[in-house]
């Protein structure tokens, strides 16, 4: 699987606006480069980013081929309870890839 | 040949002297504490990327390269661990282009796990720019950031430094140019936009952006001299090790920046 490096602060007080930065590794591939001999390098990009709060999703972002290799995403929620942040990445060729972290809300 | 030929001749002899003393006298070293890392010249999105663990691409490779460490390869089945506990390459990195005695020349880093890799682990080496040897080096180079660069010059390494030095001053390719000319004499200018910078090699292998990807010194140093028009060394050639070990010792007591980010 993909290695991945996620940042999620460990405890925050309920209603804290929370930062979370995830890094993932992948050739990010366009699709619209060709080899040393002429042929097209099939695209072979991640598509689909999620993230989950104990379930209820809070972010969603879709990528495209202009994005670079390793995408790096980072966004804002609020903490409201002590639980789980799901990250998966899916893409072309059955790409997925998933993750989870805990956190403590006080 | 007529008294205006030669005298066309003479200005020509004298313009040449006056351009070659000036070029001479151009050619200065940067006094040490007038030097920047490459950090330096960089805008701020891009150092707060080298900066937070978290967002510098470069950690994949440096957790990559920790399960490598960790893993048994070879028919001695021994990993880098095995002989190397915990975080012992601490400011090994630093070290490096070191001296090895049965090579009797200077070797880089990427060579020396090579050379661990057949020697001790008994396996086969792993391609020069290949993800995983990046990786182990990223991960060694990890060890010794913020340590200062701090390569061993010695009566057996000083043939090799002045082999360096003599390739970073020589003016070479269809473009008859020298290292020095951009990153001794020009390094506050620019070249394209970009800056020139004064080409310490203060944090590889590291993340270019442009390559999105993680690169060793001697990738750098190719994109470089192709850029010279010179006719390029191939990937682990004695010439790029020189110029490395050279390079290294120009930027002594700098620290190490080890996985770091550049446009």
């Amino acid at each position: 699987m993909a290695r991945t490096l996620i940042n999620v602060p460990p405890k925050a007080k309920k209603g804290e606006v929370i930062a979370i930065k995830t890094l993932i590794s992948h050739e990010m591939e366009t699709g619209y480069r060709h080899d040393n001999v002429g042929k097209a390098i099939p695209r072979d990009i991640i598509s689909l980013f999620v993230c989950t709060y104990n379930g209820l999703e809070v972010f969603r972002a879709e990528l495209f081929p202009a994005i670079a290799a390793n995408p790096f995403i980072s966004f804002y929620t609020v903490a409201t309870a002590s639980g789980t942040f799901e990250f998966k990445w899916t893409g072309d060729n059955g790409f997925s890839a998933t993750e989870s972290v805990n956190i403590t809300v006080e | 040949m007529t008294p205006a030929e030669r005298c066309i001749l003479a200005i020509g002899a004298l313009a040449w002297a006056i351009a070659s003393t000036l070029l001479v006298a151009l050619a200065a070293e940067i006094p040490l504490n007038e030097r920047k890392s490459g950090y330096e010249f960089m805008g701020p999105e891009t150092r707060a990327m080298q900066d937070d663990d978290s967002a510098n691409p470069g950690s994949l490779w440096v957790f990559d390269g920790e399960a490598s460490w960790k893993r048994k390869v070879g028919t001695a089945n021994k990993s880098c661990a095995d002989c190397h506990a915990g975080e012992s390459m601490k400011g090994v990195a630093a070290r490096y282009p070191a001296f090895n005695a049965a090579r009797g020349r200077p070797v880089n880093l990427d060579q020396q796990i090579n050379i661990c890799r057949t020697e001790r682990q008994q396996a086969t080496p792993l391609p020069l720019e290949g993800k995983e040897l990046l990786a182990l080096s990223s991960y060694v180079g990890r060890q010794s950031r913020g340590m200062p660069i701090a390569v061993t010059i010695d009566e057996r390494t000083r043939p090799f430094l002045e082999a360096g030095r003599a390739t970073f001053y020589r003016r070479q390719g269809q473009l008859n140019f020298a290292c020095a000319q951009c990153h001794d004499d020009n390094w506050k200018e620019k070249l394209a936009g970009a800056p020139i910078t004064q080409a310490h090699p203060t944090g590889y292998p590291l993340y270019r952006l442009e390559w999105q990807n993680v690169g060793s010194l001697q990738r750098r140093l190719r994109n470089c001299i192709s850029g010279m028009r010179v006719d390029n060394y191939p990937l682990g050639a004695p010439e790029l090790v020189d110029l490395e070990l050279f390079l290294m010792w120009r930027a002594r007591s700098m620290p190490l920046e080890t996985p770091a980010v550049r446009p």
